[in-house]
C-alpha cells in the first residue's frame, strides 16, 4: 500500500518537476526558438481556449475519430474474413504484409492528388493508414482462437452468428485491443501530417503556419496541445479497454500469482 | 469448495436408484442401443506418412447405460471422442445414433471436455458460460432460468454462480462443465477423462453426481477415462481398448449391485475381481 502511494506520487511528481524545471530555465530565455514557458501559455490559453477551438480542435478530432473508426471497423471485418475465410486469406494475405509495410506517412502525398485537399482526404489518409494494425492484429487473434472452444462451440451447436460474437470476437478481444491501441497512434500521427501537407485548418496546420510565420510560441503551444491530445486519448483508450476486457486482466493477474 | 456436496449427491443418487428397479432399466435398454459404433476407423494423413489411430472398433452403449473406455494412455481415445461428436470425419466404418449416421455435432449430445480451463469461456461468469449454448434454443426465459438454476444446484455451484471460471478451482470449473452439459439437456452425454485432474475427494463427488444425473435424466453417458477404479465403479459396461492403432480387446459387463457407493462397492469383491480382470488385459503385452 505504502509503496503503491509512493510510486503514485514519483508518476504525478516527475512530470511536474520537468515542467517547473522547463518554467524555470525558460524565464528568461532571450532565444527566439525557446521562448519562456508562460509567453508559450499566454498563446495556448489564447489560441486554443477557445479562440480555435471550434473551428480547429474540433475540426482536427472530428477527423481522427472518423478516420478511426471506418479504420477499426473495416480492420475487425477484413480481419474476420481474412482468417476465417480460406479464399480470402490467400488472396489478401501477402497484399496485407506488402501494405503494411508503407509507412502511413508517405500515403497522404497520393490522398492529396487523388481526392484533393479537403476533409475526405485527410478522414481517408487516417482510416487507410490506421486500418493495418487493427487488422492484422485481428487475423492473428482470431487464428488463435483456442481449438477447444471451436470445439464447444461446435458441439454446443452455436449458429455462425454466435460463433463470430459470442466467441471468435471475446476470444481475439485483447489480441484486437492491442491492434486498435497501435492503430490509434498511427491514426494521431496522420492527422497531423494529412493537416501538415494539404490544409490550413486544424492543429497540425495551425501549428506548421506558426512556425512557417515565425510565430514561434505558437508553434509551441500548438505542439503542446498535440501532446495533450494524445496523452487523452490513451487515457480514454486504456479506462475503456480495461474496462471491457477486465476479464482478460483479472485471468492474466491470477495466472502470475 | 462445498463441503456438504458430496452427501447431498449420494443421498439424492441412492433415493432415485432405489425406487427404480435398476433391471428393468437395463433390460429395457438391451433392446435399444442407442449409440452404435460400426468397425470405426480413423487414419491420420495419406500415403506413406498415414497413420493409423483406430482400426475397426466395434462397440454399442445402450439407452440409459453408463459405459466407460478404457485403455493405455495415448491409445486414441480422445479422437474417437471427437468421431462420435461429430468434429472430425471417420475415415472408414460409421458411428450411428438410432440408426442415424453421425456426419455433424449431433443435437442430442453434449460433450464434456478434458480441459476444463480452456473449454469454458474466460469471459463470461459460470452462469453466463451455463447460458451460452441455451441461446438458441430459444427457451422461455422462466424455463431458461430454472435450468441454469438446476444444473448449478446439481454440481453444488450455486454459489459461484457470478464468479468467472478463472476465479474457481479445477475441479469447480469441471463442475461448471458438467453444468453446462446438464443445463443443454442433451440424451447422451460423452466425458473425457471427466476426473483426470482434481483431487480424490472431488474426484468421488463427480463420480457420484455422474451416476445421479444417469438416474434422474435418464442420459445415456459415455466416459472415457484412463482410471480403472473409476470405470468399474461407474460403469454397465467397460469397453477395454488396445493399443495401437486402437481396437476393442473386450466389453466387460460389471454387474455391481445399484445403487452405487464409494465405500462399499469398491469394497466388494466383484469390484477388486473386475478391477483385476481390466487391469490385467490392459496390462498384457499386446
Amino acid at each position: 500500500m505504502k509503496r503503491k502511494a509512493l510510486n503514485w506520487s514519483l508518476g504525478v511528481a516527475t512530470p511536474v518537476l520537468l515542467v517547473a524545471a522547463w518554467w524555470a530555465a525558460s524565464a528568461n530565455s532571450m532565444n527566439t526558438f525557446f521562448p519562456p514557458l508562460s509567453a508559450i501559455m499566454v498563446r495556448f490559453r489564447e489560441l486554443w481556449l477557445f479562440d480555435h477551438f471550434g473551428s480547429d480542435i474540433l475540426l482536427s478530432l472530428r477527423n481522427l475519430l472518423l478516420g478511426y473508426a471506418v479504420a477499426t471497423v473495416a480492420g475487425v471485418v477484413i480481419g474476420f474474413v481474412t482468417a476465417l475465410v480460406p479464399v480470402a486469406r490467400w488472396a489478401l494475405d501477402p497484399v496485407i504484409h506488402f501494405l503494411r509495410g508503407i509507412p502511413p506517412v508517405a500515403l497522404v502525398p497520393i490522398f492529396i492528388s487523388l481526392i484533393g485537399f479537403g476533409i475526405e482526404m485527410r478522414v481517408a489518409s487516417i482510416a487507410l493508414a490506421a486500418l493495418f494494425p487493427t487488422l492484422i492484429a485481428t487475423v492473428d487473434g482470431i487464428r488463435s482462437v483456442d481449438t477447444t472452444l471451436k470445439d464447444v462451440s461446435s458441439v454446443y451447436r452455436l449458429s455462425r452468428g454466435e460463433k463470430l460474437a459470442q466467441v471468435y470476437l471475446p476470444a481475439a478481444g485483447p489480441q484486437i485491443a492491442s491492434g486498435m491501441q497501435v492503430s490509434l497512434q498511427v491514426a494521431f500521427i496522420v492527422m497531423i501530417a494529412s493537416e501538415m501537407l494539404g490544409s490550413s485548418e486544424g492543429i497540425g496546420a495551425m501549428t506548421l503556419l506558426a512556425q512557417q510565420s515565425f510565430m514561434i510560441p505558437d508553434m509551441w503551444a500548438g505542439i503542446l496541445l498535440l501532446g495533450v491530445i494524445g496523452f487523452g486519448a490513451n487515457l480514454v483508450f486504456e479506462l475503456l479497454k480495461n474496462r471491457i476486457l477486465a476479464w482478460h486482466a483479472g485471468s492474466r493477474r491470477l495466472a502470475n500469482s | 469448495m462445498t463441503a456438504t456436496a458430496p452427501n447431498s449427491f449420494r443421498r439424492a443418487a441412492g433415493r432415485h436408484t432405489v425406487q427404480e428397479d435398476p433391471m428393468t432399466v437395463r433390460d429395457a435398454a438391451a433392446a435399444l442401443p442407442r449409440l452404435e459404433v460400426t468397425a470405426l476407423s480413423k487414419t491420420y494423413g495419406s500415403g506413406g506418412s498415414a497413420k493409423c489411430v483406430i482400426e475397426d472398433l466395434t462397440f454399442t452403449v445402450n439407452t440409459g447405460e453408463v459405459v466407460c473406455i478404457v485403455g493405455p494412455s495415448g491409445v486414441g481415445k480422445t479422437t474417437l471422442l471427437k468421431c462420435l461428436a461429430g468434429l472430425q470425419p471417420v475415415t472408414s466404418g460409421a458411428a450411428a445414433i438410432d440408426g442415424r449416421k453421425i456426419d455433424g455435432p449431433p443435437a442430442e449430445m453434449a460433450l464434456v471436455f478434458q480441459d476444463y480451463n480452456r473449454s469454458l469461456m474466460p469471459w463470461l461468469t459460470v452462469r453466463k458460460n451455463i447460458r451460452l449454448p441455451l441461446r438458441h434454443l430459444r427457451l422461455q426465459a422462466a424455463e431458461l432460468n430454472q435450468r441454469i438454476d438446476t444444473a448449478l444446484e446439481a454440481v453444488g455451484l450455486t454459489h459461484a454462480a457470478n464468479q468467472y471460471p478463472w476465479q474457481l478451482s479445477g475441479g469447480m470449473q469441471q463442475r461448471v462443465a458438467i453444468a453446462r452439459a446438464l443445463a443443454y439437456r442433451p440424451e447422451i452425454l460423452i466425458m473425457d477423462e471427466p476426473f483426470a485432474s482434481v483431487d480424490a475427494q472431488t474426484r468421488f463427488e463427480l463420480e457420484d453426481l455422474c451416476l445421479k444425473i444417469r438416474d434422474d435424466f435418464g442420459m445415456t453417458i459415455l466416459v472415457v477415462t484412463h482410471d480403472i477404479d473409476e470405470a468399474v465403479y461407474l460403469s454397465d459396461r467397460v469397453v477395454v481398448l488396445g493399443a495401437k492403432p486402437a481396437r476393442v480387446l473386450d466389453v466387460v459387463d460389471i454387474d455391481l449391485p445399484a445403487p452405487r457407493d464409494q465405500i462399499s462397492s469398491r469394497a466388494l469383491k466383484e469390484f477388486a475381481d473386475q478391477r483385476t480382470n481390466v487391469l490385467s488385459m490392459i496390462r498384457k503385452p499386446a
